[in-house]
């Protein structure tokens, strides 16, 4: 994975195979079938209850052929394109972290061996390779922060290490943006930049239907190779790129991040965060959709004999009451304070802990909010009042 | 003792800490010296505030009888003053202050304070502010006994 | 760099089984447990490193370690009952196991404590991660200047490690002040919030160093009479508590503004988190 990081810009030839191509929007289903010969399990876009999820895909026929999304702040909503469009959508309410870091899990057993006794049995996991068909710019950004977070600090998280590792990672440019979406503010996206093995742009109108294959990896060169592919001309190349840019300039909101970290800690009193805590209903929707959230919490479970025990590890959610409780009650009590705890951290002390803000720009937080929240605005709001300076402390009060 | 040595006790206490050397002995003129055996009153309840007490060595105990339990509610060790009640109408007593430990200290006149600092605001404000941190300090600490953080 | 005990490294969230050796009630609601790894594991620490334990079936919290860390061959949690875990810790009994993982977080600074005034200022239970620096601080007393233990307790009923506390008073070297905040004429001792024995202690405010831990509440007037006496913030050590659930910080609950409490602390030297103390409900 680390290879991918030196993408570089210009197409040239590699060892192997091409460094760009273009295929037919019929070769998607080869690239399935060929990624599904080498073991990998495909897990791409699909329509499930009125939302375009991602899952395991087993033909293109699975993908959302002429389907996109509609969003604004508590709204979501499908409809149909006047093309054929595989990926012409933006971003749905699952994200692949579920896939690198899984809602639950096991992480341990326990036996019982005799009176007050026991032995731990840890948990061995063979990773599935898996083969993510259809990451956004903000989402390889948003895995490049789940991996700093889960394995390059002082402890790595074994399973997502190894989930990880056995992971391709298929790109796709966006040929549309959502109106939450606001990539472009958050330097993410939409252009993918680096972290894929495959890159897709999707070109699509009353001539052709067809992909831009751009790779990043000696693993995406190889499966390039396999494809019924045709060298990318300069033409094809400028067209993928006005693709990208129109939809840059097509996106509607932005989050200015102009020290954006001291703006918030600064002002840990500021008034907004109780305005938005009349309105946020702590419901943790804004956690489980986000690509980067991390928290999880662990249940400790025994079966009804008391001979054995596990733990398993769930997502967990800053905005529970649960989250804070020490000893003696939860340490964030209000809603304020807990909406307070989840923005700072993601904008601010979030460069602190792994330097880089926790925000990609995906706007899956505003759209499934059930009141419409916006990040974006509570930020504005909070620079557009915010005091010059915060006060000294008063040490002396009684 | 004399003004002389009893001003330079003072001025090797805590609470008299930074004031100057005319105000110390201006207190002196109305203080003399005292020892207290273990067990014995300084202070008790609803008593005329007469006189205040530091103290040089030893530990003093402020009690509270409540529901047939007499109750500490704080020590006071050396450098400390027991008593502020002098300085406020009606001038009594709030609780007992019982000698802990053999106690060494000087006592003060109330009266004789008093009328100093009626004469001499500068002095009178210099007192006021010493004593003001004792009450400050006494009011902070019963807060955090409310508190009752180790809970 | 004090992982010895290996699985830590490997498998950070699963813990290994340790022996109940020996099982002291120290006041009415704390006790001590001594526990022995399973195949004689040794076991090394700094202090002001936690661990966390887990009672079968019931759950895990964290445990401060109290014991010497010149020993390596049993493990020493002193804790009090405030919850379900720490309630069936509780009913655990001399032979029983309990699950460990650690040692986890940051250690109270006994080095660049060196050759300066030491104030050891603990509050409560608070006295159990403070013993680990006490006994480091006795094994080499000529390495530091003046040493000064104040201590407060709710009753003299609760007042932990009576004995040790007895023992390093009768020292001619360290000076142990203790104070409760409420008693009857049985005691014979101060009375008066912790913060009462700050003025009066016997050290130099520009040489010392200061490490202290209790509630937060009680850390926050701590810091504030050593503020008073002229302790700097960066002379000022506390040991933060908050959720720890995976202590290797990727569980997020303990998080700190910038600093997760289970890997960046427990203890943190004051000005690193000057500016969120304050803060309420942060």
């Amino acid at each position: 994975m680390e290879a991918s990081a030196q993408q570089e810009e210009k197409p040239v030839a590699v060892e192997g195979g091409l460094r760009t191509g273009m295929i037919n929007a019929t070769e998607m289903q080869r690239l399935i079938d060929v990624l599904r010969k080498e073991g990998y399990q495909v897990l791409g876009p699909l329509l499930r209850d009125g939302a375009i999820v991602y899952d395991e895909v087993e033909a293109a026929g699975d993908l959302p052929a002429g389907w996109m999304d509609e969003q604004e702040g508590g709204v979501y909503h499908l409809k149909r394109r006047d093309d054929d469009a595989l990926f012409g959508f933006a971003v749905g309410p699952h994200s692949w972290k579920r896939y690198l870091f899984p809602p639950m899990r096991r992480l341990w057993q326990a036996e019982r061996k005799g009176k007050g006794k026991f032995r731990v049995i840890p948990e061995e996991e063979t990773p599935q390779r898996r083969a993510f068909l259809g990451v956004r710019a903000c989402e390889l950004a948003a895995i490049a922060i789940q991996d700093r977070i889960f394995m390059q600090g002082p402890y790595v998280d074994p399973v997502y290490a190894a989930r990880r590792q056995n992971t391709v990672i298929v790109a796709v440019n966006c040929g549309h943006a959502a109106a939450t979406c606001f990539c472009a503010s958050m330097d993410t996206g939409p252009q993918v930049r680096q972290g894929f093995d495959l890159a897709l742009t999707e070109i699509v109108d009353a001539e052709r239907h067809v992909f831009l294959v751009e790779t990043g990896t000696e693993t995406g060169a190889a499966l390039l190779a396999k494809l019924e592919a045709r060298p990318a001309t300069n033409d094809d190349l400028a067209e993928a790129r006005r693709i990208v840019e129109r939809t840059a300039e097509s996106m509607q909101r932005s989050l200015d991040t102009t020290d954006v970290h001291d703006l918030l800690l600064g002002n840990l009193d500021h008034p907004r965060w109780d305005e938005v805590a009349d309105r946020c209903l702590a419901c943790t929707n804004c956690t489980m959709v986000c690509p980067t959230c991390f928290c999880s919490t662990v249940e400790d479970l025994t079966d009804l004999s008391g001979k054995t025990a596990e733990r398993v590890q769930l997502w967990d959610s800053c905005f529970s009451m649960q989250y804070s409780y020490i000893h003696g009650g939860s340490v964030r009590m209000s809603g304020m304070a807990r909406y307070r705890q989840w923005l700072t951290h993601k904008l601010a002390s979030w460069i602190d802990q792994f330097g880089t803000s926790g925000c990609v720009g995906c706007g899956r937080c505003i759209t499934w909010c059930p009141v419409g929240i916006d990040l974006t605005e509570e930020v504005r709001a909070i620079r557009a009042t915010a005091p010059p300076a915060p006060a000294l402390e008063d040490e002396s009060e009684y | 003792m004399t003004v002389q040595s009893i001003t330079q006790s003072l001025a090797e206490l805590r609470f008299f800490k930074d004031m100057p050397r005319e105000h110390l002995e201006m207190l002196a003129g109305c203080a003399s010296p005292v020892a207290f055996k273990k067990g014995e009153f300084l202070l008790l309840v609803g008593h005329e505030a007469t006189h205040f007490v530091a103290i040089r060595e030893g530990m003093v105990a402020l009690e509270m009888e409540a529901a047939n339990k007499i109750t500490t509610l704080q020590t006071i060790g050396e450098g400390s003053i027991v008593g502020w009640s002098w300085l406020v109408p009606p001038y009594t007593w709030h609780y007992d202050a019982r000698a802990a430990t053999p106690v060494s200290a000087i006592q003060f006149d109330a009266r004789c304070v008093r009328d100093l600092c009626e004469s001499n605001p500068a002095f009178g404000y210099d007192v006021l502010k010493h004593f003001s941190h004792v009450i400050v300090e006494r009011l902070m600490n019963t807060r955090i006994q409310l508190a009752d953080m180790y809970h | 760099m004090f992982m010895t005990n290996g699985q830590v490294a490997a498998r950070p969230m699963t813990p290994v089984v340790g022996r109940i050796r020996r099982r002291r009630r120290e006041t009415q609601d704390t006790f001590t447990l001594e526990i022995e790894l399973e195949k004689k594991r040794r076991f090394s620490f700094a202090p002001g490193q936690f661990n966390m334990l887990y009672v079968f079936g019931v759950g895990e919290v964290p445990i401060s370690i109290s014991g010497d860390p010149a020993e390596s061959d049993v493990v020493r949690h002193t804790t009090r009952e405030v919850g379900v875990v720490t309630g069936a810790m509780r009913g655990l009994k001399e032979g029983d196991y309990l699950g460990i993982r650690g040692p986890f977080g940051s250690a109270w600074p006994v080095e660049e404590a060196e050759g300066r005034d030491v104030v050891v200022i603990a509050g409560g239970i608070g006295l159990a991660p403070l013993r680990p620096v006490l006994y480091h601080l006795m094994d080499h007393r000529e390495r530091y200047n003046r040493v000064t233990i104040l201590y407060g307790a709710r009753t003299p009923e609760d007042i932990l490690y009576k004995q040790e506390l007895g023992r390093w008073s009768a020292r001619l070297d360290v000076e142990v002040f203790a104070t409760v905040d409420r008693a009857t004429r049985t005691w014979h001792g101060n009375v008066g919030v912790i913060t009462t024995l700050i003025p009066r202690a016997p050290f130099d405010p520009k040489n010392a160093l200061a490490m202290v831990c209790g509630p937060e509440i009680m850390m926050h007037f701590c810091v504030r009479e050593l503020h008073r006496r002229g302790v700097t913030s960066d002379r000022i050590f506390v040991s933060m508590e908050r959720n720890m659930q995976c202590a290797i910080g990727l569980c997020g609950h303990c998080q700190y503004g910038p600093h997760f409490v289970c890997k960046d602390g427990p203890v943190f030297r004051f000005d690193q988190i000057e500016e969120f103390f304050s803060v309420r409900e942060f």
